[in-house]
């Protein structure tokens, strides 16, 4: 059963938490309150079978070591997946979370690169999320790459990117052809409007599915333990966009 | 009064012990940071810090870079997290009034564990490809010596004059207890010395309670420690307070403008 009135942002919470069966020990990073939510939610329907390491939370976190507990468990292949935003994703799947313009002179300043350069290259299941889906935001050539969507075979790398979640749709990344494919796309959009807002190519199926709703179950869980648990680092995350208090 | 060698000062006397120009590493938001002290080196007009974030920071960072303290800051990445963007950094990042050594996470922790080790290097995988290699002059793409044709970074120790943290409490001895806010650990291992504000002392020993003494940063690798109840606001310091959300938001607000920000300096004691 399916059900019918939900949020986009449920959305992408639901779409994120089907990547994540079956995995033994999801880790989420910082900035990255739509994949807690749904690590949160894959261990809640699954009956609590993933281990869940949430970057800052006492609750969802059992490191004991520090910091860099969390980089040298992917370095042993102890994290099964990870999640990475990004101001810039292009359509090599590199990465951009330093800014905008030619470094050091950049027009627009970000953040910073956190553990991208480190992570994307160890954790075998990357999930880009980025849900402004535009050509500002996917674009054909990142202006910075804080960590390449590719390595040649002969750099030691177990990890890479897995797929890429936008408020609009669903990319498969193909990591021999090193171009993202149309996967799914979500309600009210195309074939045509997901070309008209991706800066970069992108391979796509004859037939394109629809990106398959949330389930009812789904969304009772969001709406409830899922919420509750992401206040714990997301509090504002929870209560503006899952309307939790 | 002093105990056991590491002095109990007042947190501008701490303060004062970090010099103009000096390298001082902090933690990041999540973990125990020395909001007070950090209002205490703005007091005295600390300039050209040399800021090292372990392995990124928020509201401290944009704190001292607004009121004019850092020349230089290496880290992973400077944000107020769900607030949105570190408004004082970004501003003299663009500005090009700060030099950042834009890093990433496991780098940071890897050349303080060089330093903890007392070796001038630290091999770290994944970084190759990345611009981050191509921006940071000083990491050296190298090849595993057990293996030919296997790539692989060395990054330079990270040698800090000063690690600065908050902490729960410290005992009679100097002892700082941690738990596992463990970064903190590696930060005082790394740095030649350690400055610690502390929620109270303790009169006790710590070392004499097995249960205590896994959580603890040892007295060896303290400076100078500060009794600073609630000294992370508007921080948290996890199973004692928790962060001021409101607080931060006005915050986050008001440095969005330079004269918001000059005002919030006058307003909050710095």
């Amino acid at each position: 059963m399916s059900a019918t009135d939900y949020t986009k942002t449920e959305l992408l919470i639901e779409v994120i938490a089907r990547m994540l069966d079956g995995l033994g020990h999801i880790a989420v990073g910082a900035s990255s309150p739509l994949p807690g939510a749904a690590a949160l939610l894959a261990r809640a329907r699954s009956g609590g079978i993933p281990r869940i390491s949430v970057l800052s939370s006492l609750r969802h976190n059992d490191f004991t070591d520090g910091a860099r507990e969390l980089f040298d468990c992917a370095a042993q292949g102890r994290i099964d997946a990870f999640f990475l935003g990004g101001g810039q994703i292009d359509g090599k799947a590199n990465v951009n979370l330093v800014g905008l313009g030619d470094y050091p002179k950049l027009d627009v300043r970000f953040a910073g690169s956190y553990g991208s350069a480190y992570l994307y290259f160890l954790v075998p299941r990357v999930i880009l999320f980025r849900p402004e889906h535009s050509r500002r935001a996917l674009v054909s050539k990142v202006d910075f790459i804080s960590a390449p969507g590719t390595s040649p075979p002969s750099l030691y790398r177990p990890g890479g990117p897995y797929a890429l979640v936008t408020g609009r749709c669903i990319f498969s990344f193909d990591k021999e052809a090193c171009r993202f494919r149309l996967q799914s796309i979500h309600d009210g959009e195309t074939v045509g409007s997901i070309r008209e807002n991706t800066g970069f190519y992108f391979d796509c199926p004859s037939e394109v599915p629809r990106t398959p709703p949330p389930s009812a179950e789904a969304l009772d869980l969001i709406r409830g333990d899922v919420g509750n648990d992401i206040a714990d680092v997301y509090p504002k995350f929870a209560r503006e966009v899952l309307s939790f208090d | 009064m002093a105990f056991n060698k590491v002095p109990v000062e007042s947190v501008d006397a701490v303060a004062a012990r970090v010099h103009d120009g000096a390298m001082i590493a902090v933690p990041p938001d999540y973990s125990f940071v020395a909001m007070a002290a950090t209002r205490a080196l703005i007091r005295r007009d600390a300039r050209d810090l040399h800021l090292l974030a372990v392995p990124q920071s928020g509201i401290q960072t944009d704190l001292l870079i607004g009121a004019g303290c850092v020349s230089i800051i290496e880290t992973a990445a400077v944000s107020l997290g769900e607030l949105g963007a570190a408004p004082q950094f970004t501003a003299a990042a663009k500005s090009g009034r700060i030099a950042i050594r834009d890093s990433t996470c496991p780098a940071i922790h890897a050349g303080l564990q060089a330093s903890e080790k007392g070796l001038p290097f630290m091999p770290l995988r994944g970084l190759i490809g990345s611009d981050l290699m191509r921006v940071r002059d000083d990491w050296k793409e190298s090849e595993n010596p057990f293996e030919q044709g296997d790539r692989i970074v060395m990054l330079p120790a990270l040698k800090p004059d000063f690690a600065l943290f908050h902490a729960p409490f410290a005992d009679r001895n100097g002892n700082i207890w941690l738990g596992r806010r463990r970064e903190l650990v590696t930060m005082a291992h790394a740095a030649k010395g350690a400055l610690v504000t502390v929620e109270e002392i303790r009169d006790i020993n710590m070392m004499e309670d097995e249960t205590l003494a896994g959580g603890s940063l040892p007295a060896l690798y303290v400076t100078a420690i500060a009794e600073e109840p609630n000294g992370a606001w508007p921080l948290g310091v996890a199973g004692k307070y928790e962060p001021d959300l409101e607080h931060l938001a006005h915050y986050a607000e008001m440095a969005k403008s330079a004269n918001g920000f000059q005002n919030y300096l006058a307003e909050h004691g710095a």
